[in-house]
């Protein structure tokens, strides 16, 4: 038992630290840290900057970009990201696609596919969920016939995040009607600007755009766009979402979003003191403190076991504990705004841009708990793939 | 004991329920709280002629007489649909205020044209980087020659965008919190109009030495501005027992109907058992919004039972809310669907006149001085 990192992790560390703090433009990390929404731009600059220093994909292979990491070493370059709030390369493509198509595309597919991916030339969208598939999402009813060369694509996907800034889209989609729910889906690559694609945004309750409902109509889709076998897209969707499950614990980040608050609160004039004085308030930090330490540590036990990547079920915990965290660290922040959270985006008044912000972040933070595999979905998989009930 | 409605008491329920049910399928609601005003005059003259925005006012002020149970049975059908329509802020609040301290010329001539739906109030008390319960005011009234003049900022002030005159608090020349009249459009005071997040109005209202009307007869007005926060509380507990009721019954509803794995999602203990906990959550606040208003309505109203009630509505409007939006899943954080904006709105009365944090410090400054809990 040991729980300093060896002498080689921490030069490690270091070096990472002083990377990310000084070549990620502070401007983008600052809106980072202090909730702003960022422009394409801004994601596109900081991937591009990790990538060019092969910091954007290191879970890949080596031949594609990858880097080897020992788990820690991968640990870390994700935790020092978070920490600096430096904006994640983006997910759909380092996290998700990438994985998939260097696991299972052809030779080929790899070819054509891996490098603008990793460099993020092409902005990947993922479309796995329908208005009827969502946690049951193997009942998806997207349809690709097979006519000539080409896969005719028919249905409607939901939920598609950022696809307004896309420039291709993941799809699974049902290829064998008649084969049961599993067993007939595919994986297919396309181009969102294909003919019969159409791309509608859907307003969350924050105000922003930022999912949408993306339709399909006879879109023809070059069948070598195929990822893998044909039928066998359940079994590469599965491999993709096993990836992005520890991807959104998010530890770094909600210890950032704290540390803000706690700012933000000792400025704040409440009760006899300020409001970071009051034994209450302070009561519930040390609360959401502690939790995330004990969700610190089983990462780090996650990651000391975690034996060739192979996904260990007890990241279910992770993501459960850790979207909760989330969503506690945004409600704090909510409830130091006080009623300078009520107006939103009023330049000239008395409440700070933060606090304005707040509430509609709390309502958008509900998110973390619904995607991803809901808080329900990991429950059930702790209760029987660990539990065995 | 008796927590019935009498039969009058059912009746403005039912003539309100309808007139909100008409007013705001939800597809109209949207589009109402996009306008710059963000809720709707018709709906306003309508209240009016009812007598509604009358109800808590004496007959001699121009009002119906009636007492806080009937303005609970009122905010409670707000909450019910989330009508978007000011009664808290631009009536009850700074028409109590009018009706407690003003002079009875004052009260004539400001709460008959209230009632009437003919002119709005608004209530500029809360002033930056400080929380609820605002006790030393910056906002300052000096006087030169024979009028007031006020100096000093408030924010945010709840519907101080649409109201065309103002009762503003300021610390008094020799102590104590004096109130003040004055026109939106009087000279030397800028508003600034905001949007909040869960689609209301208000402003931030800045006070360069502009002449204001002093309202009564210039004593402490810190009593009455308690008096009518803890009645404003009470009001508060009943719009979220309406949301909280009306979210609660979109989530059962959707949980019958919405298909995954075949069968509906009542099928999954997981979610029941939930929505169960949600109902003892929303019994329990009801019970507490009750008591806010019994005791108002019984005059032995003090801050403790108000900071009781709110805290209890508080923890169950998160409760519920939360769960609400989890249950339905994507649609649950979407524009369109209604059940988003009453967690908005639920979200937004738990900040406005004290959190949770707030009522539970008031709670806990005084569990030394009492040895059983009692109501
Ligand atoms: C902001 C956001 C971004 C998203 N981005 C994407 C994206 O880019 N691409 C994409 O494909 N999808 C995306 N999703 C979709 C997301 O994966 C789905 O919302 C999620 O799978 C839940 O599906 P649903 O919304 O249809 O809810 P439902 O499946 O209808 O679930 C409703 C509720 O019932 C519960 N429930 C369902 N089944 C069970 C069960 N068997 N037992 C117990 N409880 C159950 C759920 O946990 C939930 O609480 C996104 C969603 C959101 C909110």
């Amino acid at each position: 038992m040991k729980l300093a990192l060896s002498p080689d992790e921490v030069t490690f560390r270091d070096e990472l630290r002083e990377f990310y703090r000084t070549k990620i433009p502070a401007e983008i990390r600052d809106r980072v840290k202090y909730g702003l929404e960022l422009s394409r731009d801004d994601i596109v600059t900081t991937h591009r900057i990790l990538n060019e220093n092969h910091l954007a994909v290191p879970k890949w292979p080596v031949q594609w970009g990858g880097r080897d990491f020992t788990p820690m070493q991968l640990h870390i370059w994700e935790d020092e990201m978070q920490l600096a709030s430096v904006p994640e390369p983006l997910t759909f493509n380092a996290q998700m696609i990438g994985p998939v198509i260097a696991q299972f595309g052809s030779e080929e597919l790899k070819a054509r596919f891996l490098p603008p991916t990793a460099n993020l030339d092409i902005w990947w969208c993922q479309g796995f969920s329908e208005p009827d598939a969502g946690s049951d999402l193997a009942s998806l009813r997207t349809t690709a016939v097979r006519d000539g060369d080409s896969y005719i694509v028919n249905g409607q996907k939901i939920w598609t995040t950022l696809a307004q800034y896309a420039d291709w889209i993941f799809c699974l989609v049902r290829t064998d009607p008649n084969a049961k729910k599993q067993a007939g889906i595919s994986m297919l690559l396309f181009d969102v600007k294909t003919p019969g694609v159409t791309i509608r945004p859907i307003k969350l309750i924050d105000g922003h755009h930022e999912v949408n409902e993306v339709f399909f109509e006879n879109v023809r889709v070059p069948a070598d766009q195929l990822v893998g076998e044909e039928n066998m897209g359940w079994t590469y969707a599965k491999f993709l979402l096993g990836n992005e499950r520890t991807g959104i614990t998010g530890v770094g980040r909600t210890k950032v979003k704290l540390g803000v608050a706690k700012e933000h609160a000792a400025q704040i004039r409440s009760g006899r003191g300020t409001l970071l004085e009051d034994p209450v308030f302070a009561a519930r930090v040390a609360e959401i403190e502690n939790e995330l330490l004990a969700l610190e540590l089983t990462l780090m036990r996650v990651i000391s076991n975690s034996t060739d990547g192979k996904p260990n079920p007890a990241s279910s915990v992770l993501k459960l504990r850790g979207s909760e965290l989330q969503q506690a660290a945004t409600e704090l922040l909510l409830d130091i705004a006080g009623p300078d959270a009520l107006p939103v985006n009023t330049g000239d008044i008395a409440s700070p841009g933060w606090a304005q912000r707040s509430g509609p972040a709390y309502l958008n933070y509900r998110k973390t708990t619904i995607y991803g595999g809901s808080s329900e979905v990991q429950r059930t998989i702790i209760a029987s793939t660990i539990l065995g009930l | 004991m008796d927590f019935e409605l009498t039969d009058e008491q059912v009746m403005l329920r039912d003539t309100v329920r309808d007139l909100l049910g008409r007013a705001y399928d939800p597809e109209t609601r949207l589009k109402v709280i996009d306008t710059d005003l963000g809720w709707n005059r018709d709906v306003w003259r309508q209240l009016a002629e009812l007598g509604v925005l009358g109800l808590a006012f004496d007959e001699e002020d121009g009002g119906v007489g009636a007492g806080p149970v009937e303005t609970m049975v009122v905010m409670e059908e707000i909450g019910r649909r989330n009508a978007p329509e000011p009664y808290l802020d631009a009536v009850l609040v700074p028409g109590g205020l009018v009706a407690r301290v003003g002079t009875a010329e004052q009260r004539q001539r400001v709460l008959p044209a209230l009632a009437g739906g003919e002119t709005l109030l608004a209530f500029a008390h809360d002033e930056p980087g400080t929380r609820w319960p605002a006790t030393e005011l910056a906002t300052t009234a000096v006087l030169a020659g024979d009028t007031y003049r006020l100096t000093g900022v408030k924010n945010p002030v709840p519907h101080g965008d649409c109201a065309d005159q103002l009762v503003v608090s300021a610390a008094l020349p020799g102590g104590g919190v004096g109130l003040f009249l004055i026109a939106a459009d009087a000279e030397g005071l800028t508003r600034t109009p905001f949007r909040t997040f869960d689609g209301r109005r208000g402003a931030q209202l800045d006070f360069a030495s502009a002449a204001a009307e002093l309202l009564g007869d210039g004593g402490d007005a810190r009593a009455a501005v308690t008096a009518v926060e803890v009645a404003a509380q009470a009001s508060l507990c009943a719009e979220s027992l309406g949301a909280m009721e009306e979210a609660m019954r979109l989530t059962t509803d959707y949980l019958k109907t919405r298909k995954q794995f075949g069968v509906t999602l009542s099928k999954f203990q997981t979610l029941t058992q939930r929505a169960a906990n949600m109902y003892v959550s929303l019994e329990l606040a009801r019970s507490m919004s009750l008591y806010a208003t019994a005791a108002v309505a019984d005059g032995s109203a003090d801050q403790v039972a108000a900071s009781r009630a709110r805290l209890q509505v508080g923890r169950s409007a998160r409760h519920i809310g939360q769960e609400s939006i989890q249950m339905h899943g994507g649609i649950g954080i979407t524009t369109e669907y209604p059940v988003s904006h009453y967690v908005a709105r639920l979200t937004a009365i738990a900040r406005t006149l004290g959190s949770d944090l707030e009522h539970l410090r008031v709670l806990t400054d005084r569990v030394g001085e009492y040895n059983l809990v009692e109501f």
